[in-house]
């Protein structure tokens, strides 16, 4: 069958600049370069480009250029060009169309529309460079009150607080599976972690021998598959979250490719090497917010009662409610992704239609919980597609105790956003497992990326909750006063809690 | 809620047997109890009277031998890694959730999901399972997850099947009714005794050979030690066993482009 596709992107190369060193071609993982013996030159095939910018960055005369095909299907404001290369490609291929990362469709962006507050006159704002600024936070359950012992001069604690997480930034690395990234992915993270003071989740498939050394700054993860879930692994780390959802997919189950299980996959996650790997969306023996505390309380039975769990869950039309049953069942965390929240891979119909913006499910799930006069008894972690230091800021506004951040952390390593995660091939060597090539992510440096970029982060967030006026962050969670919107009807600001910009 | 030392008059400590008497002890109470003998080098510990406590076998370490005089509640075993469990009475749903390594004997029968994700050791179950036996059951290298069910399983027997091995008996000899077995099987390997009537799509009946006999013919062993010395292996030997495999270690393989 002719294929009627036509390329996304054209590689133009400069021949006056190109010296024929091939490095484009070592570094193209789709073998779009290649070397034309008879003519003794470098040539192209646009149509197997992504669009990653590897050649480009790595071209040491800065010959090539990637630019978007101009010749597209004639389109209109309702048959756009994705809609018609969608047909095309499933009229050719009879499968369902997988895609990796996080919505990208124009849909409402909140945070966009929401601003905050600083201090003028009346109250006065702190210089973070002067003044301590705290961005510590307390991850867990806390007790209704405190009820205290004084003996003469010594005051102690009667009351009995259960396990938290401190973190010294209110960003944690979300869940990204050993097999959707590679092993040097998971170091950088890690030592991140410990380097930052905060956690990395390490997702669904395991822990590897190499990492079990960072248990102390690791969130282990246990979903329907129970891949790499043994007694040894959930006292591996400080606390464990059990997955029931991912913004990017809701409802819809982890499936790494066979291809992908190599002999190390296959050891970590305790499978055969080479069998698909399955992880249903639901876990088949919780079908009810009981079923859930069963197993909540399974792990924290395998873990003596020293660790917090974390519920995490795709932000759906029904968080709050859910929500408050996940509270209810005995869960420390809830963790709710939003529906930019990236993945390795996912049907590009999940992705792009299922599931509700982050901003509008934190704010509905704080005020469910506070409603309900049961907000602290649980921490609530933002995540799926947090961009930068200001979405750190309106997220902790809006209800959250901390934020995840997976996307932005990979984009600090070398990500490009091409969405191709699930081909293994990842150019940057981050969402790929095959050893040639994730060992062009030096561990090291990524993990000096991520770093800086924390810092960077904390820095501004720092300077903004000092523009406010506030000298913990701790003042602005659920503080929705800092927030106004604009550009939004008054029901999405009824949603969100917050007041129209000039009120 | 811990075990505190008024919960310790629930235990006697005797030659290095502990009996413990479950009685209005909530799970949290017993757990932590079995743990702290656990730790005080217990080797075995009778448990009188349990009415639906959960969990017992979790989070404990070292060599154990636990005996559930009772009924014991759902997620017996869960996690469990490496300690014996003899159940005289029934078992609830989730019995060996997730289980590492050890040995769960059930002299009786148990709920739905029983071995869910389990990826090493031991089931025996003397009569029926419910539903979703040995779901996601895993193997890795040497580690190989057996269940042995003594009756008849309700549906999805195998779903999800990984790696390890199911054998069911039937040794009432009823007939198979239930369906879907080895939905979604992608490794390891179910036999029945008799005939099965309803495969799920990913699964594939395959031809019995000397080694598969040789394999059952030992559970079936193992089996009769637990329960029933006087059992005539010969004769259950005899009978046809089907064996139930996965159609591919790559089920989902063209389902995305």
């Amino acid at each position: 069958m002719k294929s009627h596709l036509l390329p996304e992107y054209i590689v133009e190369r400069d021949y006056t600049k190109c010296t024929k060193c091939k490095v484009c071609i070592e570094q193209c993982t789709y073998g779009v370069h290649y070397y034309n013996a008879v003519k003794d030159t470098i040539e192209s095939k646009s149509e197997l480009c992504v669009n990653c910018l590897r050649c480009v960055v790595f071209c040491p005369k800065g010959a090539i250029t990637i630019k978007r095909n101009y010749n597209i299907y004639r389109e209109n404001y309702y048959w756009g060009q994705e809609i018609i290369t969608s047909i095309k490609r499933q009229s050719e291929a009879g499968s369902a169309i997988l895609t990796g990362m996080g919505c990208d469709k124009p849909y409402p962006i909140y945070f966009d529309r929401l601003l905050l507050n600083a201090c003028q006159v009346t109250n006065p704002p702190i210089d973070p460079i002067r003044e301590p600024i705290e961005t510590r936070v307390y991850l867990g359950r806390k007790p209704h009150k405190i009820d205290l012992e004084i003996n003469g001069g010594d005051i102690s604690l009667k009351t009995a607080l259960a396990p938290n997480l401190c973190v010294e930034t209110p960003i944690l690395f979300a869940a990204m599976s050993y097999g959707a990234v590679n092993l040097n992915v998971h170091e950088a993270l890690a030592r991140a972690a410990v380097e930052c003071s905060t956690y990395f989740n390490c997702g669904e498939g395991g822990l590897h021998p190499n990492l079990y050394k960072y248990g102390d700054h690791i969130i282990v993860q246990v979903a329907s598959g129970r891949f790499g879930v043994n007694p040894k692994y959930l006292n591996a780390g400080a606390a464990m979250e059990i997955k029931i959802g991912q913004g990017a997919k809701p409802g819809i189950g982890g499936h790494l490719p066979g291809e992908k299980v190599s002999e190390d996959i296959a050891m970590v996650r305790m499978i055969p090497a080479g069998t698909d790997v399955l992880s249903p969306a639901p876990h088949h023996d919780i079908y009810s917010i009981e079923d859930l505390r069963q197993l909540i309380f399974a792990l924290k039975e395998a873990t003596n009662y020293m660790k917090p769990i974390a519920v995490k869950i795709a932000a759906v039309h029904n968080s709050a409610a859910i929500a408050s049953g996940i509270v209810r069942a005995g869960a420390d965390i809830i963790v709710i992704d939003g529906f930019r929240g990236s993945t390795g891979a996912a049907p590009k119909v999940i992705r792009d239609n299922v599931g509700i913006p982050i901003e509008l499910a934190l704010a509905s799930v704080d005020q469910r919980l506070r409603e309900e006069g049961i907000r602290d008894e649980v921490s609530i972690i933002a995540s799926g597609g947090i961009r930068s230091s200001a979405d750190v800021v309106k997220a902790i506004a809006l209800g959250a105790d901390a934020v995840y951040i997976g996307t932005a952390a990979l984009v600090a390593m070398g990500c490009t956003l091409c969405q191709r995660c699930y081909t293994g091939k990842c150019p940057w060597g981050i969402a790929t497992v095959n050893p040639e090539i994730a060992k062009r992510l030096d561990p090291n440096d990524a993990y000096k990326r991520v770093v800086n970029l924390i810092k960077a982060w904390n820095i501004e967030i720092k300077e903004m909750l000092g523009a406010m006026g506030m000298d913990s962050i701790e003042s602005l969670r659920g503080n929705r006063e800092q927030l106004r919107g604009v550009g939004l009807t008054e029901r999405e600001l009824q949603i969100l809690g917050v007041k129209m910009a000039g009120e | 809620m811990c075990a505190t030392s008024e919960h310790i008059k629930n235990v006697i400590i005797k030659d290095g047997k502990a009996v413990i008497n479950a009685e209005g002890l909530h799970y949290q109470q017993l757990n932590m109890l079995l743990r702290k003998l656990s730790v005080r080098g217990v080797k075995t510990i009778e448990i009188y009277n349990v009415y639906g406590q959960r969990y017992i076998g979790t989070g404990l370490k070292g060599t154990l031998d636990i005996k559930v005089h009772g009924i014991p509640g759902n997620d017996l075993g869960a996690f469990m890694n490496g300690q014996r469990i003899f159940v005289y009475g029934n078992a609830q749903d989730g019995c060996g959730n997730t289980m590492d390594d050890g040995l769960i004997v059930v002299y009786g029968s148990v709920g739905d999901i029983a071995g869910y994700a389990m990826r090493g050791g031991k089931i025996f179950v003397r009569d029926d399972a419910g539903f979703r036996v040995g779901v996601h059951m895993k193997e890795y290298g040497d580690k190989k997850p057996v269940i042995v069910i003594g009756g008849k399983t309700g549906d999805f027997l195998g779903e999800y099947m990984a790696g390890g091995m199911i054998l069911v008996l039937n040794l009432k000899g009823e007939e198979h009714v239930m369906k879907f077995i080895g939905v979604g099987m992608h490794g390891g390997v179910i036999y029945i005794r008799g005939e099965a009537r309803h495969i799920g799509k990913e699964a594939k009946i395959a031809d019995i050979n000397e080694d598969d006999l040789h394999l059952i013919e030992k559970l079936l062993k193992e089996f009769s030690e637990q329960f029933n010395p006087n059992m005539d292996l010969g004769k259950i030997m005899e009978s046809k066993f089907t064996k139930i495999v996965p159609l591919s270690h790559r089920p989902y393989g063209k389902l995305y482009g």
